[in-house]
């Protein structure tokens, strides 16, 4: 008599985690890679929040075209590294970079006046919630079962994971 | 390394996934691309940037500032004038709030080639902080008592007339017959006799004349002038244009200085052709308030909204205004109406059409105006094909009716509710269908609102164009044409109202058409009502 293989395991949760986030990040650089007039500075020029005066400077005529170019690389390393599963951790780490950047330039905090979000927040938003998903992807690769390092990868460092 | 079957499904698995992403979005963005760029080449509209004037070389332009009160100052900033407590206050207030950027704007500004060597103001106040402000050792401001003396001393080449309406005529028909160059505020004239007698002086004149219209230097007039001239909008047959003010200093209820009375001010000199009253402070600093020295609503800001939509229909004189309202929210004691709606009727207007013949004359302008209420209310161009807004950024939407546009509507690649052009001039690039997210931007005013970094000032450049045309020959945008038809669409506005009747346009005569036992001129300057 065999045992039962368990179908679905906490690890393929993980990957489909992966993979959305991946899916949602890739999606948008693509966007922005493919429509030349794109760019940050609305949101950039509307930030609300402490940390208002440092989003401000970075849409001055000098600073704005680098802001643009490395938001579109980092959410393309970002997007491609977690959906094929190769450096996710270094897609991850950047990736919570993004996110804390994004929150902080539009903190949902109640003394701000709400500007464009869809749904109602009160210091947690959808930003914040994505950056925590990426900070479990960082603790708990998961490239070496579903992703390009399961081929490529350094074999010794075979998922410990499988343990949890 | 032998990788198994699983390995290989494990380990590609996400390659079909991120292709399939990487062309959606690609694909995505590459066709609405297409579509707006499809767009932009069919409506064809060319964003203008500021026209290029050629410098203002030799020596300075000598000006002489007559009139140095809210506007005489703001014009001298603007020139490159600013007092001493102007430049304190707003280092005080930079200061205070880094975003505040007016002493910053004011330092950015580039430098005119002209002096300001000459002031004539009846309150020597006034006459004291421009000669203290702007003195220097090579170049000390005087001041003449009369403008008669300031332009005939041989010292001033230019002179800006920013004094009440009823002395701009005056003063500027007297230095244009000097042959002394005019930057006069609006409205033109205060009476319609003097209208004509201004208009023939500056034809005959050597020297150049320039109202104050410095709206005309917006960057998106100029856009909606391509726009319109390219029937954007097809045949347009109404134009909403308002004011909405709702503070004491947009009531003209200005400061009145502690330091004014009979000995500090010429009041013979102030009331000039105004009924001899006694001195009276309130008058002498809330001027707008009083037919004898203003024009109220009618001649103070009617005729920047009229300036603004004539700069971009050329639309002349109105055939018929007929005009009502009242003083319904500041009972004051003063004698100009502060609710005013003005119809004014082309009906020749036209600028071409999409439909059928029969269908592309006559025109309604709108002017609605309150100073109890700051609701912005935008100004709207309403075409059989769209419907343009126009302020500092220009918006068209398509119209659901259109002939033009039937097409694409039919096929959705066309929404009414979806704006087809945005433009604003300090994008970079024109943005056909914006995004909710962009417009929302936009309507923030949080989006291209600055050109180059720096906000620019339309009455610098106006005044810019100002002194290139009196040193290199150069065309004016608002001169003695433009003002005219300013300055007679306010005048009939005005006896519209008073006399509570329809007033006609002669075309052909270029005359108000009389009406019996009416002196025009006389129901103007009264204070009764008819």
């Amino acid at each position: 008599m065999t045992i039962p293989k368990k179908t679905w395991e906490l690890k393929d949760s993980i990957v489909l985690l992966r993979i959305l986030i991946g899916w949602h990040f890739l999606y948008e650089g693509i966007i922005k890679l493919y429509n030349p007039d794109w760019t940050s500075y609305g949101y950039l020029a509307s930030a609300q929040g402490p940390f208002k005066p440092i989003f401000t400077a970075l849409t001055s005529q000098t600073m704005i075209g680098w802001v643009d170019g490395l938001n579109m690389a980092a959410l393309i390393i970002v997007g491609l590294t977690l959906t094929l599963g190769f450096f996710e951790k270094t897609g991850a780490f950047i990736g919570m970079g993004l996110l804390a950047l994004y929150y902080l330039a539009h903190p949902s905090f109640p003394w701000l006046a709400e500007v464009n979000v869809e749904g109602s927040y009160w210091f947690v938003n959808k930003n914040l919630i994505e950056l925590v998903a990426c900070l479990v992807l960082f603790q708990f690769p998961t490239a070496q079962y579903f992703g390009l390092a399961r081929l490529f990868g350094d074999k010794k460092k075979t998922l410990n994971t499988t343990t949890l | 390394m032998k990788w198994t079957r699983r390995d290989i499904i494990k380990g590609l698995g996400g390659l079909p996934i991120a292709g399939a992403i990487w062309w959606a979005g690609a694909s995505s963005s590459v066709q609405s691309s297409k579509e707006r760029t499809k767009l932009l080449e069919q409506l064809n509209i060319e964003p203008s940037l500021s026209k290029a004037l050629p410098p203002i070389g030799g020596a300075p332009v000598r000006v002489g500032i007559i009139g140095f009160g809210i506007r005489g100052e703001q014009l001298c900033r603007s020139l490159g004038f600013a007092t001493k407590a102007w430049l304190d206050n707003m280092q005080k207030a930079a200061e205070k709030n880094p975003n505040h950027s007016a002493l910053a704007d004011f330092k950015s500004q580039d430098k005119l080639n002209v002096s300001l060597v000459a002031v004539c103001d009846v309150f020597d106040v006034r006459a004291q902080e421009v000669i203290n402000s702007f003195s220097s050792e090579e170049q000390p401001v005087k001041r003449f008592r009369t403008y008669q003396e300031m332009i005939r001393s041989g010292e001033v080449e230019a002179v800006i007339i920013a004094t009440p309406d009823h002395w701009h005529a005056p003063m500027a028909i007297d230095a244009l017959e000097n042959n002394v160059h005019v930057y006069i505020e609006k409205p033109m004239t205060h009476t319609i006799e003097e209208t004509y007698r201004l208009r023939e002086a500056a034809q005959k004149s050597k020297a150049r004349l320039m109202v104050g219209h410095q709206h005309r230097q917006t960057l998106s007039f100029q856009t909606a002038k391509d726009v319109v001239t390219k029937n954007t909008l097809g045949h347009i047959s109404m134009v909403q244009t308002n004011t909405n003010r709702n503070d004491d200093n947009g009531a003209w209820n200005y400061a009145i200085d502690k330091d004014a009375n009979e000995q500090t001010i010429d009041w013979e000199q102030f009331l000039g052709s105004a009924p001899k009253i006694p001195f009276n402070k309130n008058h002498f600093f809330r001027w707008r308030k009083w037919w004898a020295y203003g024009s109220g609503l009618s001649g103070d800001l009617l005729t920047h909204d009229y300036d603004r939509l004539n700069c971009v229909l050329n639309m002349g004189i109105p055939k018929s205004i007929s005009a009502s309202g009242g003083i319904y929210t500041h009972i004051d004691g003063r004698n100009v109406p502060d609710v005013l709606q003005a119809n004014m009727e082309f009906p020749d207007f036209s600028i071409g059409n999409s439909q059928g013949k029969g269908k592309e004359k006559g025109m309604t302008f709108i002017y609605s105006a309150t100073l109890g209420n700051s609701f912005s209310r935008p100004t709207i161009l309403m075409g059989h094909d769209a419907t343009m807004e126009l302020g500092n950024r220009l918006t068209i939407w398509p119209d659901g009716g259109s002939s033009k546009y039937a097409k694409m509507l039919e096929a959705h690649t066309m929404k009414p509710s979806t704006p087809i052009y945005q433009y604003d001039p300090g994008a970079n690039v024109p943005d056909a269908i914006s995004s909710a997210t962009s417009q929302y931007f936009a309507d923030k005013g949080l989006m291209w609102t600055y050109i180059d970094g720096a906000r620019v000032d339309s009455t610098f450049l106006h005044l810019r164009e100002w002194l290139s045309g009196i040193r290199n020959g150069t065309e004016l945008s608002c001169g003695i044409k433009e003002g005219f038809e300013e300055a007679i669409t306010a005048h009939m506005t005005g006896l519209s109202w008073k006399l509570g009747r329809r007033i006609d346009w002669d075309r052909e005569t270029e005359t108000i058409k009389p009406i019996e036992n009416i002196d025009f001129d006389a129901v103007l300057l009264g204070s009764v009502l008819y």
